[in-house]
């Protein structure tokens, strides 16, 4: 055997050592640096190159040639317009999730139910909402409550109803951007809480029914336990999305009647780009993100804790 | 002969130094209309509604750039979800895009600082084809210097298309002889009291007047104009807050009255809605450019055949009319800026204005008095003469835009708010007028700051 083992030290002596471009080249972590590069890049680009950006114009004055440090903000407190778009975003955002949540979750379970050779159909027509883009599948509710003619009010007629204004009555107009949000989001709450139910040990189950457990012990100690950070880090996700939306409300209702539809999106557009006040315009924007880093905050330091005791 | 010696240090200065003048002087060099005057132009123009309009336009600006020998390129941008405006402000943002860009009508203001001056082109082109209205000036002329040239393309007037048989059997109004085609009007019975009444049956008949009361353009400009009928301003020109006044109370009273005869939902009308109601046969009366009778003419023929478009009601202050100027402008970070200016003047001409208001079947208006007169007006129809009163050629009307004169920073918001509509359904609504003087006169501070 000796003769065909080649001796340590020669085959040091023989191949040539790297030099220390090339070993900062074979290491893992500078692959792994170099392979998310195009992403960091696109990220410093196209996130916090815009970031910082609306963090500078938020402290100008409006003909944006002065620094007024905080004073957009301060100003932003004493409106009256401000602090119903704060109070009507919490609503919107709360309400939609909320409801998500709930369709999301009840629809995942009867999807569970489904054979496994029919759930696939089911899966796919159930995310269509989601796939389809906002601002396109907003357009068709746009008509289906349009004031002139809408579907909806045509088919109340026969039954002797209506017509409602759908987006002409703020009440009516909140309740229709919250539907449509609803309507669009819920397949992803969906989608997840069915991924969340696959991953349910079969055998707990079976343990819950040999102990006698009822339905609603078994959803309440088995499923709902397992389920807890997928539907946290879903609502955390969602209250994000839904808290910065843009799309349904600025195609839908625009913050119409009287701004009682707008979020923090909407009214920074209508104040920053069609009211020709860009500081302030970015100041609305950017009030958003002190809110949602506490609600990150919060369900994040709930998920950590679970992690650490399992 | 004398010879002197030049090190290799100060050649280099002075033959750069040399350069660099040239250069500066090719800059600041005018426009030369030669085969060698060659050079590239950026143009950014809105995407008109009316089919056919930009396809005419792109056409006089190659015809123009031939002759010129300018490598011209033509972007239509729509103004749909506000991206010719935010073209605008990213523009102006970068100091970077195209040469010359079509405005709408707050845009100039906004952007005032970062224009060329275009006094030497305006005041030519007023010289020979007549002065411009008061909007134009209020939008596009700045400390007396004009930092736009008023277009043709695009300015609409947004008066009344009122269905004429409509208005005969539920109204009692004939409103062709009001505004005969071809003839002076007689309508000294056409005021505000008349317009209500007129409101009131024909909403009975089922058939409302499609007023908006939004906050998009067709509503800010309607309210706006009966605003102005009645001396109601919001703030005047030297900053002076003027809500709590008897006209804007009376103002105020008659929205109210009229609030009452529009379709219930008429809070949340859109740009489209009253177009849609029109077309759709749904409302007798709604006040737009043309738009909506030419897509009658389509759609709807029968439709088509009953329009008939007039000025405004006259009110106590006056008979005034909401016109939307539009205005093209040059970036002073534009690099050919003499080709810009060269375009303009082409592009404001009376042949260039005539063939625009053609292509776009009478719907563009241009600024100049002695333009008023087209035969694409008198002959358009079905039916024949519809648009003869459109431009207004009797000047019948005063023009205005919601919220002039006030100061334009503060005028802008109140137009892009649509604070005016929104006092109209707060009031309506049941909110006391006190108390809807008092939201507006905050809201009105607020945009002061």
């Amino acid at each position: 055997m000796a003769d065909v083992v080649a001796p340590a030290g020669a085959s040091v002596a023989t191949r040539r050592r790297p030099g220390g471009m090339n070993r900062w080249l074979q290491r893992r972590s500078t692959m792994a640096f170099l392979m998310t590069l195009p992403l960091i890049v696109l990220i410093i680009v196209l996130v916090i190159y815009p970031a910082i950006y609306a963090l500078h114009l938020a402290t100008l004055n409006k003909k944006m040639t002065q620094f007024v440090g905080l004073g957009n903000f301060t100003f932003l407190f004493t409106r009256e317009t401000f602090w119903m778009v704060v109070q009507q975003s919490c609503i919107f955002a709360l309400t939609a999730v909320f409801f998500k949540a709930v369709i999301g979750f009840i629809v995942a379970h009867l999807v569970h139910n489904v054979p496994n050779d029919k759930q696939r159909k089911w899966r796919g027509m159930l995310l269509i909402p989601w796939v389809i883009p906002p601002a396109m599948s907003t357009l068709a509710w746009l008509w289906l409550f349009d004031p002139s003619h809408s579907a909806f009010n045509w088919l109340l007629a026969h039954v002797g109803i209506g017509p409602i204004p759908w987006i002409g009555d703020a009440n009516w107009a909140r309740f229709s951007v919250i539907l449509v949000n609803v309507w669009i989001g819920a397949p992803f709450f969906m989608i997840m809480y069915l991924a969340a139910l696959k991953s349910v040990p079969e055998q707990l189950y079976e343990a819950a029914k040999i102990d006698g457990a009822t339905w609603w012990q078994t959803m309440r100690f088995v499923t709902l336990p397992m389920m807890r950070n997928i539907i946290a880090i879903t609502a955390l996700f969602s209250t994000i999305v839904t808290f910065a939306n843009f799309d349904i409300v600025r195609v839908l209702t625009r913050g119409d009647p009287l701004d009682k539809t707008h979020v923090f999106a909407t009214w920074a557009f209508r104040v920053g780009i069609e009211g020709g006040d860009i500081p302030l315009g970015a100041s609305v924007s950017l009030f958003m993100v002190p809110i949602l880093t506490v609600a990150a905050i919060f369900i994040l330091r709930d998920i950590n804790r679970r992690g650490n005791e399992a | 002969m004398m010879t002197r010696r030049i090190s290799r240090r100060r050649f280099i200065a002075q033959t750069g130094a040399g350069a660099a003048a040239a250069a500066t002087a090719n800059i600041a060099a005018p426009f030369v209309h030669t085969a060698h005057a060659a050079g590239s132009l950026n143009v950014g123009m809105w995407d008109h509604w009316v089919p056919g309009a930009n396809a005419a336009t792109e056409k006089l600006i190659k015809d123009w750039a031939e002759k010129e020998k300018v490598d011209v390129k033509v972007d239509f941008i729509t103004s749909q979800g506000q991206k010719l405006n935010l073209t605008a402000v990213a523009e102006g943002q970068a100091k970077s895009g195209h040469d010359v860009l079509f405005m709408g009508s707050w845009m100039v203001s906004r952007q005032a600082e970062l224009l060329e001056p275009v006094d030497d082109v305006v005041n030519d082109l007023v010289k020979e084809n007549g002065d411009v209205s008061d909007v134009a000036k209020y939008m596009a002329r700045f400390k007396g210097v004009w930092k736009a040239v008023p277009s043709t393309f695009g300015s609409q007037m947004k008066g009344p298309a009122s269905r004429i048989d409509l208005l005969k059997k539920h109204a009692g109004i004939d409103v062709q002889a009001l505004y005969p085609a071809g003839a002076p009007p007689k309508s000294d019975s056409w005021t505000y009291d008349a317009f209500l009444k007129a409101a009131e049956a024909c909403h009975k008949a089922g058939v409302p007047f499609g007023i908006g009361l939004g906050t998009t353009a067709d509503s800010v400009d309607s309210i706006g104009a009966i605003f102005s009928a009645f001396g109601a301003i919001l703030i005047d020109e030297n900053e002076k807050i003027t809500i709590k006044s008897d006209s804007v109370r009376q103002a105020l009273d008659y929205c109210k009255r009229l609030y009452a005869f529009l379709p219930p939902d008429a809070p949340s009308w859109d740009d489209a809605s009253n177009n849609k109601a029109f077309v759709a046969g749904q409302a007798s009366l709604i006040l737009n450019p043309p738009s909506a009778w030419a897509v009658a003419l389509r759609d709807a023929p029968n439709i088509a055949e009953q329009t008939w478009h007039h000025p405004m009601p006259k009110g106590p202050k006056g008979r005034y009319a909401s016109f939307l100027q539009q205005n093209l402008a040059i970036w002073s970070f534009s690099k050919n800026k003499s080709a810009g200016k060269s375009l303009l003047r082409h592009i404001s001409s009376r042949a260039s204005a005539e063939a625009m208001v053609s292509a776009s079947k009478g719907y563009d208006i241009p600024p100049f008095a002695k333009f008023k007169t087209f035969g694409t007006w008198a002959d358009i129809g079905p039916p024949k003469g519809t648009l003869y009163h459109y431009p207004d050629p009797h000047q019948d009307q005063i023009l205005a835009v919601a919220a002039m004169p006030s100061p334009h920073a503060v005028a802008a918001q109140i137009y892009a708010q649509g604070t005016m509509s929104k006092m109209v359904v707060r009031h309506a609504q049941g909110e006391a007028m006190e108390k809807t003087l008092a939201w507006a006169e905050s809201e009105v501070e607020g945009f002061m700051r």
